[in-house]
């Protein structure tokens, strides 16, 4: 626990409303808490629950003419309400920081790293340039940016997005401020970038005494940061508290629903398949655990996916002459088998490769060399309409892989349209009885796509993808972007669905709870090699791989007792993949560490 | 359908284009006789808008005059979307030689300022209607390029292409049902603009006597007869001037409201 020094914020009855079309709609209500210096409070709530809106209004960056907002902020004894707007900007980046999400958009592309944490310097302080480049080297190197030096001339593209993140926190910390205000920092991170971003805030914090709002939807999080916690539903505060008494002792069921949809990693220790998530009744606050179920794995049937040694790169022409620079190796040497009613996952960081052989194997990619096997026949020579049939995908996100123009039920029926399969009425009432299967009304066929959340669509997809009755369906992070509830939601009918059908999922994602949960067999794939595949229980209980290993540490625990008892992850800057154009892929041996767990020999670079 | 209709700007834009390709069945005076007696004569219960300097009627010809800009204009625009989207489109989405062939072609084309190219043509090839719908479209075809590769580039990485592909749709299909109406918006806006654009440099070619033929009438000739009388009867000026602005302003207008139609975003009641 950090030491909490004397009061910096308190917000009292805070209630924010905003104009749409002429109606005033309350979005929250009633927030009250406070932050004391050296102080981490966590704001959680799903998509909606106003976490977001509220630091908005406390930065007062809403825009004025649509919004409302009452109550007090009194932060160092003056009501950040009451303040002009001129006074606002010298509290805003001085006093108060903030992070955002999205590390790829919220630095200015055309400007230099340096330039950009120099210009947060020079805009409150009063320094030449030569002492604004100093204090910007200097953030950088606290932020633990390596080479700072040598790097202060680059551009943000010439950063990876876990750097990028580094070089918010040195810019919202430059001037030293008093609280950060950090809206969902480790979002869009892998879980190694997430986990060294979050140390980094600790150890900043710890350096310089401020206190931290932190946003949130990943309770992990919430356990490894945070030493009280605000717990939002719909626009109120529900619960607040301790971290450790929010999570030992929920009050409130909605609390209990969203800690018990968390998911954790070791959960799945002594299960031998697969298992749903409990589901839980928000209204009585019961929660049933998932009912008995028989494996849906049917090992002695014919395989439904053979890949062979499959290999996909993608050239790189120098911009003058088109010749080929340098490839990208986004799958090398794949070889994997799915076999009916198995999920087989595979995990690894953004820029492995996972989601390119999730296209190989649909055949969205063509693959340079090895075999990729569907049913038995070379993928290569099946036509475009039988492949329809027997493979499909659910991609990540729900929003772009909806055509806007098309209504929900034209969408799911659009295969059969393609190939002429059914009649009109025909198409209808399959239209209805899978929006019913997945879980929606049938007369949401008639409605466009804009009018779902993102759990409703991407059960939507689910539907499309289940229309030519698939053999193999391939889910590339069909549920990274969804919030909790809906997770668990959308992984227990996947799950519903394989028992039903004898599906065979390839789930590719890289959040390593839920593949513990959904998996039978898991891959796990580093610069476009799998460097390990095994039964899901070896590869969780027995990591042989430096890579796994290092990947399994960095997901967060979300249990707050448990904080500080792991060692932080080195801070590396990821490999890449790009190679030149003669480069010859090292030879790589398997060595078979107990039945069906093979590991790739690590190679010189893990030494 | 109906919607379409629910403007002012769509109501008088289809009242004047209608009343205007109706020209020549409505009880009108014949826009090419003379009456040299009473020339310059003012807006009379026979004459609405008066006469001009060879004593024609004013109201008759303004309306002729636009049913040859609707038409040409029309025409050239229909022309160059059609011609340009299908260049666009198949460079968006099959990329390659093919796609920096195309369109460095259309940026040779965009060289040209468009009047002189119509100059150009109208000397090579003589005035008149048959020169003007070609050289207009071929001005504005690069505009239709842009605007549909740039659209396509966008919706060909949307993951719901994707999906169409899997679903083993032919090329075909992906472009026609999925990508096509996934970019009218902005194509429907372009073509408003080239409608505009066109009817503009059809009246200026016509002013400078590349365009219509005389006696036929056209807007752009009736303002450069009118320049040498415009002291003493302005309104012989004005008329074709007011007509031409009102049009084009009606026009993006419709097109605006056409493309929030199309929308499927836009709210359902």
């Amino acid at each position: 626990m950090t030491n909490v020094g004397s009061e910096l914020l308190q917000v009292s009855d805070l209630a924010v409303s905003f104009n749409s079309g002429g109606d005033w709609r309350n979005v929250v209500r009633d927030v009250n808490f406070s932050v004391s210096a050296g102080e981490t409070v966590a704001i959680v709530g799903e998509s909606g629950s106003g976490k977001s809106v509220t630091s908005l209004a406390l930065t007062r960056l809403l825009p004025a003419d649509v919004t409302r907002v009452s109550g007090e902020a009194i932060f160092r004894g003056q009501n950040l309400f009451d303040l002009t707007e001129q006074q606002m900007e010298k509290v805003r980046g001085d006093r108060i920081s903030m992070i955002f999400q999205e590390p790829m958009t919220s630095l200015n592309p055309v400007m230099t790293i340096g330039a950009q944490i120099a210009e947060a310097i020079s805009v409150h302080r009063k320094v030449s340039r030569a002492e604004a480049k100093e204090e910007a080297l200097a953030m950088m190197e606290r932020v633990r940016i390596p080479s700072a030096r040598t790097r202060f001339n680059e551009f943000p593209h010439q950063f990876s997005g876990g750097m990028r993140q580094r070089v918010m926190i040195a810019a919202a910390l430059a001037c030293k401020p008093d609280l950060l205000i950090a809206d969902e920092p480790t979002t869009a991170l892998d879980v190694t970038i997430q986990a060294q971003v979050i140390e980094l805030i600790k150890e900043l914090q710890a350096e310089t005494g401020m206190g931290v709002i932190f946003i949130t939807h990943d309770m992990g999080v919430v356990a490894e940061v945070a030493d009280r916690t605000l717990v939002m539903y719909h626009g109120d505060v529900i619960e607040t508290g301790s971290t450790l008494q929010i999570f030992d002792r929920p009050a409130k069921t909605y609390t209990r629903a969203l800690l018990a949809a968390v998911p954790k990693l070791g959960s799945m220790n002594d299960a031998p398949a697969p298992l749903p998530y409990a589901s839980f009744d928000l209204a009585s606050g019961k929660m049933t655990p998932a009912p008995e179920r028989p494996d849906t794995l049917r090992p002695d049937e014919p395989p439904l996916l053979e890949v062979e040694g499959a290999t996909k790169r993608f050239d790189q022409p120098s911009p003058v002459l088109k010749r080929v620079i340098s490839r990208v190796h986004a799958v090398e040497n794949v070889t994997l088998t799915l076999r009916r009613g198995e999920t087989l996952s595979i995990v690894g960081e953004s820029g492995c490769g996972k989601s390119t052989t999730g296209r190989v194997i649909t055949g969205l990619y063509d693959y340079q060399s090895g075999s990729v096997k569907l049913n038995g026949r070379e993928l290569r020579s099946i036509s475009a309409p039988d492949r329809a049939r027997e493979i499909q995908m659910i991609f990540q996100d729900p929003y772009a892989s909806l055509n806007p123009r098309l209504r929900v039920g034209e969408a799911i029926t659009e295969p059969l349209r393609i190939h002429g399969l059914a009649t009109r009425e025909k198409e209808q009432a399959i239209a209805a009885s899978l929006l019913e299967r997945v879980g929606l009304k049938a007369e949401m066929a008639s409605r466009y796509p804009h009018e779902f959340s993102g759990g409703q669509r991407q059960r939507i997809c689910v539907a499309r993808a289940l229309v030519m009755k698939p053999s193999v369906i391939v889910a590339d992070e069909a549920v990274s972007a969804l919030d909790v509830t809906m997770k668990t939601q959308i992984v227990n009918l996947m799950m519903d669905l394989q028992q039903e059908m004898g599906l065979g999922f390839l789930f590719i994602s890289h959040d390593m709870a839920v593949v513990e949960r959904i998996s039978h067999t898991v891959a796990v794939m580093y610069l476009g090699e799998i460097v390990e595949i095994g039964p899901r229980a070896a590869i969780f209980g027995n990591p042989a791989h430096p890579y796994t290993k290092r990947l399994l540490s960095a997901v967060p625990v979300p249990d707050p007792s448990l904080r500080g008892q792991r060692n932080p992850p080195p801070v590396l800057e990821l490999n890449s993949p790009v190679r030149p154009r003669d480069y010859q892929p090292p030879e790589r041996d398997y060595i078979e560490a107990s039945p069906g767990h093979f590991v790739q020999v690590p190679g010189p670079e893990w030494a | 359908m109906k919607q379409i209709f629910s403007t002012p700007s769509a109501i008088l834009l289809s009242i004047l284009v209608v009343g205007a390709l109706l020209a020549p069945v409505l009880p009108l005076h014949d826009p090419l006789a003379m009456d040299v007696a009473n020339r310059f004569a003012g807006p009379s219960a026979r004459h609405w808008f008066g006469q001009d300097e060879y004593g024609r009627d004013v109201f008759s010809r303004l309306l002729f005059a636009l049913r040859s800009a609707i038409l040409i204009s029309g025409s050239a625009a229909l022309l160059a979307a059609a011609i340009g989207t299908a260049i666009g489109v198949a460079a968006g989405y099959v990329r390659g030689f093919s796609e920096a062939l195309s369109l460095r072609v259309m940026d040779v084309i965009l060289c040209f300022p468009p009047l002189l190219l119509a100059m150009l043509a109208a000397t090579l090839y003589g005035a008149g209607p048959q020169t003007l719908v070609p050289v207009l479209a071929l001005v504005f075809v690069p505009s239709f390029t842009r605007v549909a590769h740039a659209s396509v580039m966008t919706v060909r990485t949307m993951d719901y292409v994707d999906a169409v592909r899997l679903m083993g749709a032919s090329t075909q299909h992906i472009l026609w049902r999925t990508i096509l109406p996934a970019i009218a918006g902005p194509l429907f806006v372009q073509f408003s603009f080239v409608v505009a654009m066109s009817v503009v440099l059809e009246s200026g070619l016509s002013y400078l006597g590349l365009g219509v033929l005389p006696p036929e009438p056209s807007l752009g000739m009736m303002v450069g007869a009118a320049r040498a009388t415009f002291i003493d009867e302005p309104w012989l000026l004005l008329a074709p001037c007011l007509l031409l602005t009102i049009v084009i302003v009606l026009l993006n207008a419709f097109c605006d409201h056409l493309r929030h139609l199309l929308d499927p975003r836009r709210s359902q009641n």
